[in-house]
């Protein structure tokens, strides 16, 4: 089957088994930032955004992509970019492989909530697992991204 | 992992049905669970073209599409008011975000899923299901009946003048529940408690011996605590055994009627 997906801001036609899963079909294309984690929708590593809302790509047939978008952590390198600074700084990961699932999803909550509470923040990336961390270094990186980023805009 | 062969992403429900009629077809909500089943299905049928995506609200009812997805109706002020919040947190646990922007509310309920948090809340309030080819019918009688290879359309909630009560308990934050419970009163009803994940699906308990009384009471919450223990069957599964769920119908049946005795908020 043939299907139309904007991919990271490309358009592209492709030719699909029908059973395609998203994750395969933008691993294709060289998005290697979506990975499989658990395979049972669990674990948010597979995070792409599909129409600009967060969704597992390991569950989601690539034929419902048809003539929508699709967005990667390549698509979103500035954001991306920004926002790892501070978990770097803060020493949140270790071996790092949950990383572009948990960055596509904290990206997804700044922009859903501007001031999200401690408690909003740990809800939303709850689908996010880590298995190297406790997710303190995480929480802290966030925190102070969002204090950063309200400094830089009231200036 | 399921193989599909075909992918029909149909135009009418008249053509669901007729191709779902097929056993070797299958209709595919937000495919959550039903990608890690084995085996393989000659047609997939996806509703997603239909508009089934979508909530209406009027005064006396809300009409929730099939493809609605759990995050929607999660963030639904309308329901969010109507439910005092209960509903809300029946959805907030289940897994994640991403997960729940997909799997459909028809996903959920057609499954009848024994973990289901959404099927526990639905039973509390005054729910309908539409089918395509059985009309709509009472959720309470859609969980005991079988509807064969029927599509499930819409869901209706009709509104009451009811307060609703909504707990789980888990082991961890994002698993599956070892215990649901919601609550409400109803119009013309007695009280009403429905349990699920016992490891079974959701089942409802009245309380058609005014155990509790005109006036909720400490001593009144105990009784009917106790009660709801005796009545409701568990089971053991790799989450909880048979007795620490029947103890945490206890737990969960005091703390749901004790919630309408002193009238606080749930969020």
């Amino acid at each position: 089957m043939t299907v139309t997906v904007e991919l990271n801001s490309r358009k592209i036609t492709r030719e699909i088994e029908p059973d395609m899963l998203l994750t395969d079909f933008v691993r294709a294309e060289g998005c290697y930032s979506v990975k499989r984690g658990c395979e049972t929708s669990n674990c948010g590593l597979c995070t792409v955004f599909l129409d600009d809302l967060p969704v597992l790509s390991c569950s989601v047939p690539a034929a419902r992509a048809d003539n929508r978008k699709v967005t990667t952590l390549e698509g979103l390198l500035e954001e991306a970019k920004e926002f790892g600074a501070f978990l770097a700084d803060e020493g949140a990961e270790q071996c790092g492989f949950c990383n572009p699932g948990f960055v596509m999803n904290a990206i997804a909550l700044f922009r859903e909530k501007a001031e999200p509470t401690e408690q909003e923040i740990r809800e939303y990336l709850a689908g996010n697992l880590c298995r190297c961390s406790g997710y303190e270094g995480q929480l802290r990186a966030i925190l102070k991204f969002l204090e950063w980023k309200k400094e830089r805009g009231q200036r | 992992m399921l193989k599909i062969k075909e992918y029909k992403k149909v135009k009418s429900l008249e053509e669901a049905w007729e191709l779902n009629q097929k056993r070797s077809s299958r209709l595919i909500g937000g495919m959550m669970w039903l990608k890690m089943s084995r085996g393989s299905c000659a047609m997939a049928i996806d509703l997603s073209g239909l508009g089934l995506d979508q909530i209406r609200e009027d005064p006396s009812q809300f009409e929730i599409g099939c493809m609605v997805p759990l995050r929607a109706i999660e963030q639904h002020q309308g329901l969010i008011a109507y439910t005092d919040g209960a509903i809300k947190e029946a959805l907030r646990h289940i897994v994640g975000v991403q997960f729940r922007n997909t799997a459909t509310v028809g996903g959920s309920i057609f499954g009848k899923y024994g973990f289901s948090d959404v099927l526990t809340m639905f039973l509390a309030m005054d729910t309908f299901v539409e089918l395509y080819r059985s009309g709509i019918v009472p959720l309470s009688e859609f969980v005991k009946n079988d509807y064969g290879r029927d599509v499930l359309v819409r869901i209706y909630v009709k509104k009451q003048p009811a307060r609703f009560f909504y707990q789980s308990v888990r082991n961890t934050q994002t698993d599956f529940p070892v215990l649901t419970c919601a609550a409400a009163f109803l119009p013309g009803q007695p009280f009403m408690a429905v349990f699920g994940a016992r490891p079974g699906r959701a089942v409802r308990l009245l309380d058609h011996n005014a155990i509790l009384g005109e006036q909720i009471t400490e001593e009144t919450a105990r009784e009917f605590a106790e009660f709801a223990a005796e009545r409701i069957r568990t089971g053991s599964n790799m989450r909880g055994s048979k007795e620490y769920r029947t103890h945490l119908v206890k737990v969960l049946a005091k703390r749901a009627a004790l919630f309408f005795a002193d009238g606080r908020g749930i969020l």
